[in-house]
């Protein structure tokens, strides 16, 4: 179960990150954001984001139609 | 946040000195992108970068002069001679053109991106310099401007870990 989710499919770099950095400040931490995207970067993308952020990417999928990211907010 | 964690955060500058519809991106994405990654970000207008601050935003970008710009046209890119680029209204052409392909494929629009910066506490410092030279007024300029000049950027600039020239 996620507390949020964001659906940036067809938003090209940055906005996948603008959108999920936006929803994370919304959720308390230790909550769980969904995100659905189709910018191909956005597999690196999210992983280097949560590196810098601290939040933790706990899973990224490549689907068919489209990536799904779920990260948890930390700080 | 505590006084530690601040001061342990990351930032970024960026001398912001172009301002056609191509150049305006780099430095709104990366700045809004920085702020996203809870970095401190400062973006330094000047010359025509300043442009990029007005209230009303009339962005351009012209194939004359720039061999690089192939535009995407049925599976091939195709550039423009420079005679043809000088034609009236092509600079007109080629901004409609871009644009139109900028919505297509989902890119948030330089008013989008300037919007979140300002949201996000992206500091965005005009050139006062620049301001005087180009006679651009404070009420031309969104709200959320600062005014200063190279001293003010040094002065973010030297604690940066991250310094670019656009």
């Amino acid at each position: 179960m996620t507390d949020k989710t964001v659906d940036a499919r067809g938003l090209n770099c940055p906005m996948p990150i603008l959108r999920a950095k936006k929803a994370l400040k919304e959720i308390p931490v230790g909550g769980a954001l969904e995100v659905l995207a189709t910018d191909p970067g956005s597999m690196s993308d999210f992983d280097a984001f949560a590196k810098q952020t601290g939040d933790e990417l706990v899973s990224a999928e490549r689907l068919e139609t489209h990536f799904r990211y779920v990260i948890i907010r930390r700080s | 946040m505590t006084d530690e964690t601040a001061q342990n955060r990351k930032s970024l500058a960026i001398i912001v000195s172009k301002g056609t519809l191509d150049w305006a991106y780099p430095p709104f994405i990366l700045a809004t992108t920085a702020a996203a990654m809870d970095m401190d970000a400062t973006l330094f207008f000047t010359f025509y970068g300043l442009g990029l601050l007005k209230k009303k935003l009339d962005l351009g970008v012209s194939p004359l002069g720039n061999p690089a710009m192939k535009m995407p046209v049925g599976g091939l890119h195709l550039g423009m001679p420079n005679l043809v680029a000088a034609l009236p209204g092509v600079t007109a052409g080629a901004t409609a053109m871009m644009k139109s392909m900028i919505e297509k494929k989902g890119v948030a629009t330089i008013e989008e991106l300037r919007d979140i910066a300002l949201e996000s506490g992206v500091k965005l410092v005009a050139c006062q310099m620049t301001m005087d030279l180009f006679e651009f007024k404070k009420e031309d300029m969104i709200d959320g401007v600062s005014f200063g000049g190279a001293a003010t950027y040094l002065s973010e600039a030297v604690k940066a870990d991250v310094n670019l020239f656009i």
